[in-house]
């Protein structure tokens, strides 16, 4: 079983979010980053533990510079076997799709797994962009994935539910809660991440299209209104007549 | 031409597809060009409703094969058929199907894609704009290409229903054998499902016992609501899972988002701040909650949300 992984680095959810001036860029300065959490909790692990009962191995991909290093150690010590880093400042979900796709297409992976969006852009476009360049399916916003021989029975949020599917391998899948539990590294992982392989790969050239114009701050609310807890007809009014909300 | 996929999960377009159409008629209006419609599979009883909301045309791709989805047929068939009809812009929903579809297509397409929009495109430089860093901040992308794809938010525009029923026509599109086999669907009957809600009653820890949440629910059947969770709630299985809204569960937008006993974590409100009217009723004055409230209930729930519900009982008797 040959498992593909592939990690976006984020800012924690609990960052302050700022962009320079002309709002063309996201200040880093001051920001925690971490990988993003549907890719380490979910896809990284459920790999993992696949791995450990099917044998094969797993490989972690990032598409982002070497500042990103970090974050790639976090996931060979969580249990991936080996890492590979596409050596890019990703300007977009397409491009990062087109990079995972360019590496994938020769290695013969029997499932990619990734998070059902990143924290950041909260775009899902990747793995379905990545299934479409590789021609596999796709399975989105899986939260329980398993195996049997050849074939994945997976659970697959909807609106309001789950849809229950099957699959042979090879396919691309976007893991959402409930597929694994999020593991804690341990010392010996962190250990033996750090001799673990980590590959730079150069890029493939990619030509956007699509440009970001600019990033802006939502408007401040205007400020919470307190409505005595013993008058909720007030409440009523005011959620009719001023929210027109009910 | 805009083409819109007005998608039927189970057999019925929902509220999400007449938000889409309603919106890419607007768009077809600006480029001054006509909205038409495309919906997949044979079970589709309401399409004709399409030209209510400003579909010129319906065009149904009648094929049973489609009628379970998979990405990678039904990407396959959107593609002809926006290439058939010559689409400049494709709309679709940004639903667990539409998300599934949408990176597809545009690989397919070699078209620029924006997903989760909540705004009508800039003409010009049809630059559309979303919300980004979980509601944090919000961006506006400039797509380039000669055809260009967008998803759009639930309740981000208003369905316009002023216009009238069209016929559907049929059309043939090759339709690939598809690799996933579904086996069943399991979802909840009767309520509303969270994405889609216009009023959502959500309720934590505050609550105390799950055996508390008779009056939440009084509230949200009063209001015709849907009812969601912080969650450590869903953790500790008080309440199911599905309903569990926040960073790590599930994003919404509706009109109106009460929180109950709920305080208000960065995590939590990653997933609901973009509602419109938020309404937090809480103990504790100091809750964060309030900062990202517009209108508050400093007071034990256990009395207010009863109080509430008969307040709202006694609106919608006298509306
Ligand atoms: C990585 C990560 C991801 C997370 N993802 C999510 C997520 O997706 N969704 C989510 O919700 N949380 C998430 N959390 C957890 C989040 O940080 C909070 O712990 C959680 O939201 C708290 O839930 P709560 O508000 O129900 O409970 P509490 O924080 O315990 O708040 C209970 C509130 O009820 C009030 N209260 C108590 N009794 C009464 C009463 N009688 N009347 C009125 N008010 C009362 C209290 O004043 C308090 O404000 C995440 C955390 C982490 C670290």
């Amino acid at each position: 079983m040959k498992i593909l992984v592939c990690i976006s680095q984020t800012p924690d959810t609990t960052s302050k979010i700022s962009f320079s001036a002309d709002g063309r860029t996201f200040n880093e300065a001051g920001v925690q980053f971490i990988m993003n959490p549907y890719d380490e909790w979910y896809a990284l692990v459920r790999a993992c533990e696949l791995r450990e009962s099917l044998g094969g191995s797993v490989t972690a991909l990032n598409v982002g510079p070497a500042a990103n290093e970090t974050t790639i150690r976090k996931a060979l010590a969580i249990g991936a076997d080996e890492a590979v880093r596409i050596d890019a400042v990703p300007p977009s979900s397409a491009f990062v799709a087109k990079q995972i796709a360019s590496f994938a297409k020769d290695h013969g992976f029997d499932m990619i797994l990734l998070g059902k969006e990143t924290i950041d852009y909260n775009g899902s476009e990747v793995g379905a962009m990545v299934s479409e360049h590789l021609d596999l399916p796709y399975v989105s916003y899986a939260s329980k994935l398993d195996l049997n021989g050849n074939t994945a029975t997976i659970e697959r949020e909807i609106e309001g539910g789950v849809e229950i599917l099957e699959v042979d391998l090879p396919f691309v899948a976007s893991a959402a809660k409930g597929m694994a539990e999020q593991r804690i590294p341990n010392m010996r992982g962190i250990m033996s991440a750090r001799t673990k392989p980590l590959n730079v790969v150069a890029p493939v050239p990619f030509e956007d299209q699509v440009e970001t114009l600019k990033f802006t701050l939502p408007p401040a609310k205007a400020g919470v209104k307190l409505v005595n807890p013993e008058d909720m007809d007030e409440l009523v009014r005011l959620l009719h007549e001023e929210a027109k909300a009910i | 031409m805009v083409l819109v996929f007005a998608e039927s999960p189970r057999g019925q377009i929902k509220k999400t597809a007449f938000e889409a159409v309603t919106y890419g008629k607007k768009v077809a209006d600006q480029l001054g060009t006509s909205c038409v419609a495309v919906v997949l599979g044979t079970n589709a009883a309401n399409a004709g409703e399409l030209g209510k909301y400003g579909a010129s045309k319906v065009l149904q791709v009648a094929d049973a094969a489609l009628n379970d989805f998979d990405s990678q047929t039904y990407t396959a068939v959107l593609a002809d058929v926006a290439k058939q009809q010559g689409a400049k812009v494709v709309v679709l929903c940004h639903t667990s199907t539409g998300k599934a579809i949408a990176g597809r297509l545009s690989v397919r397409l070699g078209a620029g894609l924006v997903s989760g929009v909540n705004s009508l495109p800039e003409t010009g430089t049809f630059s559309v704009r979303k919300s980004v860093f979980s509601g944090k901040a919000i961006v506006d992308y400039s797509i380039k290409s000669d055809v260009k794809i967008v998803s759009l938010m639930g309740n981000a525009v208003r369905p316009d229903a002023s216009g009238s029923p069209v016929s559907i026509e049929n059309i043939s599109v090759s339709v690939p054998a598809g690799r996933i086999r579904v086996k069943s669907v399991k979802t909840q009957e009767g309520t509303v499902p969270l994405p889609e809600a216009e009023i959502v009653v959500s309720a934590g820890r505050g609550m105390k016992e799950p055996t508390n949440w008779g009056i939440v629910e009084d509230l949200a059947n009063t209001l015709g609501a849907t009812t969601a969770c912080s969650r450590p709630v869903a953790d500790s299985g008080w309440r199911p899972h599905h309903e569990h809204v926040g960073q790590t569960g599930i994003a919404i937008r509706p009109n109106l988002y009460i929180a109950i006993g709920i305080s208000g974590a960065i995590q939590h409100l990653a997933g609901v701040n973009n509602s419109k009217v938020i309404v937090v009723i809480n103990k504790d004055a100091e809750a964060p909650f309030f900062k990202a409230a517009d209108y508050g209930v400093v007071g034990d729930l256990f009395e207010v949300v009863p109080r509430l519900t008969e307040a709202i009982k006694k609106f919608k008797a006298a509306h």
